[in-house]
């Protein structure tokens, strides 16, 4: 009885773990979490300004709630604010936010070029990773200016790694200049004030400028005055900032700067710019109430006048809030423990357990997929992100199929491992910034980006379900006495069902990739690259298989085999774009480089432990054990 | 005997195992080279050739002998061939992998065809210019126009190959021999500004005297053009008749742009127009009362009907830099059928007309080059290739194969299982 409940019971505590997650955030003083509801447009995209805050920050500061003291140790209680409250205060609030340690610097030859305070000397530096705030690196912008544009005249393949932070930070800086000019310039002192009192300078300003340009008698003073401020918005709109201001006629969002701009062509200054700058003043004087019911009435007027892009920027801050993808890894990594236990005692109600569990997070997954889908109204993949989401998503589909059939524990660890390495992947992608950047031209079109893209990215997912398999084997077969004739047989069965749905997959993918290139610039194949990463998993899987065929490889071999395959695939996933040239480049990076190397040596390590001869395997090691089917199959690789 | 080992050699599993094999190996060098060879390069190296000898990568050199691309896809072609004939049997179970494999020989051979028959060349117009002809993206020509009648003219035309062997050129329409003194792939050139002249003009006669040019490294990526240079010296009868500069500077559409707009922020339109004037100036001669214009130039396909570019559209998202759209409004006019009609090309929206593909391939247009004075500009890739629905096909058999073998694996293998 106990043993029956077990597995609904741990499915319903995480389930209400997961729905407590989801509880909306109430403001206690100043209400940020609404204000991160309002809509804005950035990069081309309609968002919530929560979904700027936390895409900000995180290309800012790599992660997504801001630590104002990490200096201190992790045992000390830090003061954190969310991405929405850091965003307020540098919008409207700088005097504040610029001395906030934001700004992530790593490479120590850049702190010393910003004359940064050293993180072994300055007692205000986390020495792990050293933050520090714009008034910080205020003194060095000219250098730093200069140094920026001298490196960026290398290219980017060729720039080691001192130049590729410099970069990195000064992209960052502009971001941070571009945030901080949403609602007013960012060196305003008293922007309330300085919007009427530019208001009531364009008649008088306008009226000298005629007169002055006409030969006339002017009023220098009101000129100046009028001049001088609109130089400032001239200057401001060049950040290009944030469009905030919704669009009034012209069916445009505008930013501040052009919103004040334009009102010298006698357009009206839209009441929001107003609205933000109530905000600016009573966030500036600590005023709880005023800041709040500025917020609401700016609220209530998106509510009336745009009720669809307050409701989809509603929708996402709840997706935000939902978190699915890092839930859903919590969930498989616990599931994963216990279908690796399960394998062990051989306990049923573990490994259903399990199941339940990964059928939970596979839910939670499946919810998050669907809700970016309907949130972009594009296919499910659009960018290395969200490949990363979907090739997990595939895998554990895979590997709950193969658990439905086999029952043995094996399925379910695929789909959880998969579904945790993935959702890992995927999590440190998102640090690039927007996850739903707009697609440019040649992308823009959800019919390839439907079939190629998702073909494709199922070849890859059955490609690692194949190899992930490939380790099952190979791990458990030297390591422990768990690979008896039955589950390597079925493992082995499962590995060749897989690399034939891998090669359909994949092949089809690159083919329909060939097309849609046919159909963009008339060349089915280009040599490209990402084509040639695809072509080879679509080659690798064939030779398998032919392999298979041919009786050159049996089970270990076929094994082994799949584990190569992850080394395929994982170089046409990451590898090529590393590179740095052909289509698909997106760039190189350190950490990327690191783990990739790190992934492909420890793939060669299990087929080097693969190929041990099989007196070292400790399921194979006892001859006893062994029927003249699996020694045969096990020595097929050391035959050939 | 033998027979009997070579059908056993050329229907092997082993064979297409290794064959598979060196695909991989030379697919994975291939891409690896493209980082310092460039891609044309690199599928000149790697995939277009028989036999890889010596490989250059990430500027080492690696003495190794493989199989290029051309052989190891004759060679699978031959063993999917050779194995069917010899093994075919008409069987239910085998009809999807059949289907497959007749899939992947249509795919070998259409893009042997491809590689073989197609030809790709460029247009490039701005907003307002008709064009009857298409250039070749990497095929230059150094072609002698003369007059041959009132309405029409004659043209040599010497491939830059020749002009790179060194030799002198002959050819019977021509009283001159050419003589080649320098000739450079990849060239760069810089107005000659009356102020900073560094050094005496490349030749006396022509566009050196306005203009420099010196040697450059080959472009890198298909995105890129070579702009081959020449100095060449005219031979007649009694003698030189001078020294000339030819350039693909001069004469390529795409280049001459290039030139504008480098000039335009600094020194305004209208002398970027001046400048630009100076270096299309065409080049001549008079040899026996009869006027020979010549020019280094990428070699040319000639339609019989005509395009306009109307208007060239390049849109971005609201308040980025980040494209959205590119296309083209193009007028289509063709005399033989009296089609007078307007088309738009847009990225994956391409034209397909009279056995050729037209599609959008870059374009300088919008805001910002409004603001900068420049004229709206258009460049289409045109693409003729007889072969171009053999992969549509292919793909269509391989996937319905594999697909059925699936399906024939699934059927058993849960029917297996539903058994006692």
């Amino acid at each position: 009885m106990m043993k029956r409940l077990l597995p609904p019971a741990l499915t319903l505590v995480m389930a209400i773990w997961f729905l407590g997650q989801m509880r909306p955030p109430q403001d206690a003083g100043f209400a940020y979490s609404k204000l991160g509801k309002l809509p804005v447009v950035f990069n081309g995209r309609l968002k919530p300004m929560d979904s700027l805050a936390r895409n900000s920050l995180l290309q800012i500061n790599e992660m997504q709630t801001l630590d104002l003291e990490p200096w201190k140790s992790m045992w000390q209680n830090h003061k954190k604010i969310t991405a929405i409250e850091w965003l307020a205060n540098v919008m409207m609030n700088p005097q504040v936010a610029d001395n906030w340690p934001v700004f992530r610097v790593d490479n120590p030859d850049l702190i010393m070029f910003l004359k940064l305070p050293d993180r072994d000397t300055d007692q205000h530096v986390d020495r792990e990773h050293p933050a520090y705030s714009w008034n910080q690196i205020a003194p060095s912008f000219d250098a730093f200016d200069k140094e920026n544009e001298r490196v960026e005249q290398i290219e980017p393949a060729l720039r080691n790694a001192y130049q590729r932070d410099v970069v990195k930070v000064h992209e960052r800086m502009e971001l941070y200049a571009q945030l901080a000019n949403t609602v007013q310039p960012h060196e305003a002192q008293n922007w309330k004030q300085d919007v009427v009192d530019y208001e009531n300078a364009i008649a008088p300003g306008l009226v000298a400028l005629n007169a002055q340009q006409a030969g006339k008698k002017f009023d220098q003073d009101a000129l100046n005055e009028f001049v001088g401020e609109w130089n400032l918005f001239n200057a401001m709109a060049g950040r290009e900032p944030p469009l905030i201001v919704p669009p009034e006629n012209s069916g445009k969002w505008k930013n501040v700067a052009t919103v004040m701009m334009d009102a010298a062509k006698n357009q009206p200054v839209s009441p929001v710019v107003g609205q933000y700058a109530a905000m600016t003043a009573a966030l500036q004087t600590q005023d709880v109430a005023g800041f709040n019911s500025a917020v609401t009435d700016l609220y209530s007027s998106f509510r009336s006048s745009f009720p669809r892009a307050l409701a989809r920027s509603n929708a996402e801050v709840f997706f935000n809030q939902m978190q699915p993808f890092i839930n859903a890894m919590v969930i498989y990594i616990f599931a994963g423990l216990l279908a690796i236990f399960s394998w062990f005692n051989l306990s049923e109600s573990l490994r259903r357990s399990a199941v339940w569990l990964i059928g939970l997070a596979f839910l939670i997954h499946t919810t998050g997929l669907i809700y970016r889908i309907i949130l972009q109204d594009r296919p499910p993949v659009t960018n290395l992100y969200s490949s990363a989401i979907f090739i997990g998503w595939g895998a554990c589909l895979l590997g709950l199929i193969l658990e439905k059939f086999y029952k043995n524990g094996i399925g379910a660890v695929v789909s959880a491992g998969m579904g945790f390495i993935t959702l890992i992947i995927a999590h440190n992608l998102s640090l690039d910034g927007d996850t739903m950047e707009m697609m440019r031209a040649v992308l823009d079109t959800n019919f390839w980006l439907a079939t190629h893209v998702v073909a494709v990215t199922t070849g890859y997912a059955s490609t690692f379900v194949a190899g992930f398999l490939g380790l099952i084997y190979i791990v458990r077969g030297v390591f422990t006495k768990t690979l008896d004739d039955v589950t390597a047989k079925s493992l082995a069965r499962m590995i060749y069902g897989i690399v034939c749905f891998a090669t359909l997959f994949s092949f089809v993918g690159t083919v329909l990739g060939g097309i849609w290139a046919d159909q963009s610039w008339g060349r089915f194949w280009g040599w490209d690259p990402k084509e040639n990463g695809a072509l080879i998993i679509v080659l690798w899987n064939a030779l398998i298989l032919h392999l298979r065929w041919g009786g050159m490889i049996r089970e270990r071999g076929l094994a082994n085999c799949a584990v190569f395959g992850n080394v395929v695939t994982s170089w046409s996933w990451f590898g090529v774009n590393m590179l740095g040239i052909g289509l698909h480049s997106y760039g190189f990076t350190d950490a990327a480089f690191k783990w990739l190397s790190l992934f492909v040596s420890s793939q060669l390590g299990f087929i080097a432990m693969g190929m041990l001869p099989t007196k070292m395997w400790k399921s194979f090691a006892d001859k006893s054990q062994l029927t003249p089917d699996t020694e045969a199959c096990a020595e097929g690789v050391t035959k050939k | 005997m033998l027979a009997g080992r070579l059908i056993k050699f050329f229907t092997s599993l082993r064979l297409t195992v290794v064959l598979l094999a060196f695909a991989i190996v030379l697919v994975f060098i291939g891409t690896l080279a493209q980082v310092d060879e460039g891609i044309y390069n690199a599928q000149g190296h790697y995939f277009r050739q028989w036999i890889v000898l010596g490989l250059d990568l990430f500027g080492h050199k690696i003495p190794l002998i493989l199989p290029g691309g051309y052989l190891i896809g004759t060679m699978l072609l031959i063993n999917l061939l050779a194995a069917h004939i010899y093994r075919f049997q008409f069987a239910v179970k085998k009809i999807g992998i059949q289907l497959a494999h007749a899939g992947v020989i249509l795919l070998l051979v259409g893009q042997l065809a491809t590689d073989m028959f197609a030809n790709e060349s460029q247009i490039s117009f701005a907003e307002g210019q008709t064009r009857s002809y298409s250039e070749s993206a990497n095929h230059y020509e150094l072609a002698f126009t003369s007059a041959s009648g009132p309405h029409s003219e004659q043209v040599v035309a010497f491939p830059a190959e020749m002009l790179a062997s060194g030799d002198d050129l002959k050819d019977a329409n021509l009283p001159f021999t050419v003589r080649v003194k320098q000739y450079w792939n990849n060239s760069d050139t810089q107005f000659r500004a009356p102020m900073v002249q560094n050094g005496p003009p490349l030749t006396t006669n022509g566009i050196a005297l306005n203009f420099d040019f010196w040697p450059t490294n080959d472009v890198k990526t298909t995105d890129d053009k070579n702009a081959p240079t020449a100095q060449i010296e005219l031979l007649g009868p009694n003698g030189s008749l001078g020294d000339w500069i030819v350039s693909d500077w001069s004469d390529d559409g795409a280049k001459i742009e290039e030139i504008r707009e480098s000039y335009t922020p600094e020194l305004g339109a209208s002398m970027a127009e001046k400048i630009v004037g100076e270096l299309t100036q065409p080049q001549s001669i008079d040899v026996n009362g009869k006027k020979f214009t010549f020019a280094m130039r990428p070699q040319q396909v000639r339609f019989p009907f005509s395009l306009t570019l109307l208007k060239a559209t390049h849109t971005v998202y609201e308040g980025t830099d980040i494209p959205k759209d590119f296309r083209s409004r193009v007028l289509l006019k063709n005399s033989h059928t009296g089609e007078s009609r307007e088309v738009e090309i847009s990225m994956n929206n391409p034209l397909r007309y009279a056995g050729l593909t037209f599609y959008q391939q870059q374009m300088t247009a919008g805001d910002e080059t409004e603001q900068a004075g420049l004229a709206p500009w258009s460049l289409l890739q045109v693409v003729h290739n007889p072969s171009w629905l053999t992969p549509y096909i292919g793909c269509g058999m391989v996937a319905a194969g594999l697909v059925i073998q699936f399906m024939f694996h699934l059927a058993g293998f849960i029917s297996r299982r539903r058994a006692p």
